[in-house]
């Protein structure tokens, strides 16, 4: 990308905070940091992932980007406008220009409605008229790999893989910019997730869609995404180019949910060292001081308790958040 | 390895097992045996009949299911003459199961150290305040720390990782023979399955017990398994050492299924492989051969279905296909 243009989509020090409420007058008694604080950029027609254990805050931000959630703070801007700044029918017309496919393509659809409809919902909401809308959905069915016939069946009456198509048919009504894939593929059977990895990946050279991929599955991250943001307990641990990350990954978390993946390789899968990392993440609403990984960290030193690292440069082209590794730039 | 034929009486022996709901053979003439300390991989996606298998096993259908035809020998004994009553001396004690989301296998209303401890009480192996302690040592070895304290919470105020570990613990306290487990670590995280999986590796040499895994991922398969059944629609359709199904994948099925997973070393962003179509709904699964539909060597005579042929002269490994020697077609 030239540095002249703008990215698609660009998220500064994003933070998404709740609240626990309690006792008797039902007030704040705690927080919970979901997200605290990412900065991340996606380009025009680039995939970028975020992975991370689940409750580590990468489907909150997806969710805050996307308004499903209210950011606590932070800016979101979106071809060049902040979009938080924006009346809210303003950021509704904006944000059209993003969607979201989920996980579960059972729950994602209404049981009640055939698949037409259910792909012609928002053209209904965004005011096409009825010829119209079947045309943009025979279109759409073509595009994801559906039939005509299948317009008129119910989900019901679907597998899983048709039911994916028909979640990211509708996504793609409104010829979005920007999708938000918050894990399109857990959910399917194995010899299904082909199928639909292939089917974002041609939608997007074909109409030229920059995805937010969210993901724990690391062989489908590493698979279809340029850049690899992972994410630790609602802050970026490392970050960079995914072929960067996966050879040369810095901060010890990144190197532990590498090592974690089981080969499909009974040999190679013999000889890997054993798996180091050690309890579950800490709950957000009382993160450590200093590293949020400073309690499953095998390589913590002293000031890891009391200091809060920042992302820093690697040598890789990519930045990590972590004192041991930069112990010499802090001195 | 382990010998395969070491000449010890299986620990369980399926032979020919067919379990219908409704007058569908969902599992069709299954066959499998799990030798002395073996852990064998029932693989397959969903819908395939696995964990079927898994539940005629240990009595625990569901009510519209029942067992039409064949054996299941646990050490000898066949299961299926057993009634209810004896049934129930034979779970927990000969052959526990662990289930995919531990935090619903639990009763929320029970601490964690009694339900462990409860298949202890009701074999009648120990006094209540024996099973007590016992139960604790249990969690402890399955790598809960603090286990006394954990004992005496609920399963809410337990990680869904910490969860598994319990249930791992409340099916081996009474070290059975077999421990199926069925999607073990489906529903967890990378780091904390990388964590189950070391610990199932574990007690299963310390507590000397065999493992039926069920499952459809493919990397856990080769991290613990020594030997797989792969299974498509209600059959098994290639059983081998793991290394032989890995190297020498010998049904079409498999050898799509193996190259469906994007390989951590491969080429980013090339088209996947991926198996046309979708696994055929129980009520239309095609005559002869069942994966027929979807097979690129299918031909007229996959009409029959095709009996279990050695591969190589490996009498222990077999694959159910008319057509294996036209494999190379595929690649």
């Amino acid at each position: 990308m030239s540095e002249a243009r703008q990215p698609l989509l660009r998220v500064e020090d994003l933070r998404v905070h709740f609240p626990i409420r309690g006792g008797w007058r039902g007030g704040r008694v705690a927080t919970v940091k979901a997200v605290d604080g990412i900065t991340l950029e996606v380009g025009a027609g680039e995939t970028v992932a975020l992975v991370g254990e689940s409750g580590c805050g990468k489907s909150t931000a997806g969710n805050a980007i996307l308004g499903l959630v209210k950011a606590t703070s932070g800016r979101i801007f979106f071809d060049g406008t902040d979009i938080l700044a924006q009346k809210p029918d303003r950021q509704q017309a904006l944000r059209r220009d993003m969607q979201v496919i989920f996980q579960d393509p059972v729950s994602a659809l209404n049981p009640k409605l055939t698949v037409g409809r259910c792909i012609a919902e928002p053209l209904t909401i965004a005011g096409y008229d009825r010829k119209e809308k079947e045309r943009r959905v025979d279109e759409l069915l073509e595009l994801v790999g559906l039939l005509p016939v299948h317009k008129n069946r119910y989900p019901n009456e679907m597998s899983g893989g048709q039911r994916q198509r028909v979640v990211i048919a509708r996504a793609l009504a409104l010829s979005p910019k920007l999708i938000v894939c918050d894990e399109p593929v857990s959910a399917l059977d194995v010899s299904i997730r082909s199928q639909i990895i292939n089917l974002l990946m041609r939608l997007q050279e074909e109409l030229g869609l920059s995805y937010l991929f969210i993901a724990h599955d690391l062989s489908v991250v590493r698979h279809i995404a340029d850049r690899v943001i992972v994410i630790y307990l609602g802050t970026i641990a490392e970050e960079g180019p995914t072929d960067a990350v996966f050879e040369h990954p810095t901060h010890p978390y990144t190197e532990a949910l590498l090592a974690a993946i089981p080969l499909p390789d009974p040999r190679s899968q013999r000889v890997k060292p054993p798996f180091a990392l050690e309890g579950d993440p800490p709950s957000p609403a009382n993160p450590p001081k200093g590293c949020p990984f400073l309690t499953r960290c095998p390589i913590h030193m002293e000031d890891c308790a009391t200091i809060r690292p920042v992302l820093a440069d690697t040598g890789w082209n990519t930045k990590a958040a972590c004192l041991v590794r930069f112990k010499a730039a802090y001195g | 390895m382990r010998d395969v034929n070491n000449g010890d009486r299986p620990i369980l022996a399926i032979d020919k097992l067919s379990t219908a709901i409704g007058g569908n053979a969902v599992v069709d003439g299954v066959s499998l045996t799990v030798g002395a300390g073996e852990v064998v991989a029932l693989v397959g996606e969903s819908g395939c009949g696995k964990s079927l298998t898994a539940l005629s096993v240990m009595g625990l259908l569901p009510a519209a299911a029942r067992v039409s035809a064949g054996r299941i020998l646990l050490l000898g004994e066949d299961l299926l003459g057993y009634s209810e009553k004896e049934m129930l001396a034979v779970r927990g004690k000969s052959v526990s199961m662990v289930f995919q989301e531990p935090v619903a296998s639990l009763d929320p209303l029970m601490r964690v150290g009694e339900q462990v401890a409860e298949s202890l009480i009701v074999h009648g192996e120990a006094s209540k305040s024996g099973a007590r302690e016992r139960a604790v040592e249990m969690l402890s070895r399955v790598g809960i720390p603090d286990a006394r304290t954990r004992a005496r919470q609920y399963p809410a105020e337990l990680s869904g990782g910490m969860c598994q570990r319990v249930m791992i613990a409340c099916a081996l306290i009474a070290r059975p023979k077999l421990l199926i487990a069925d999607e073990p670590t489906t529903a967890l995280d990378v780091t904390i399955q990388a964590q189950i999986l070391t610990l199932m590796k574990t007690l299963r040499q310390e507590i000397d017990t065999a493992i039926l895994l069920i499952t459809h991922d493919m990397g856990v398969v080769a991290d613990i398994a020594d030997r797989v059944c792969v299974m498509y629609a209600g059959r098994i359709v290639e059983t081998g050492c793991v290394d032989a199904i890995f190297e020498r994948p010998s049904h079409p099925y498999t050898r799509l299924l193996l190259s469906t997973i994007p390989k951590l070393n491969g080429v980013r962003k090339t088209r996947l492989r991926s198996i046309e179509g979708s696994v055929p709904d129980i009520s239309d699964w095609p005559e002869g051969c069942r994966f027929r539909s979807r097979c690129p060597l299918a031909q007229d005579d996959c009409g029959q279905v095709p009996p279990d042929f050695p591969v190589d002269g490996d009498a222990n490994h077999t694959a159910a296909c008319w057509h294996m020697d036209r494999l190379g077609e595929m690649a």
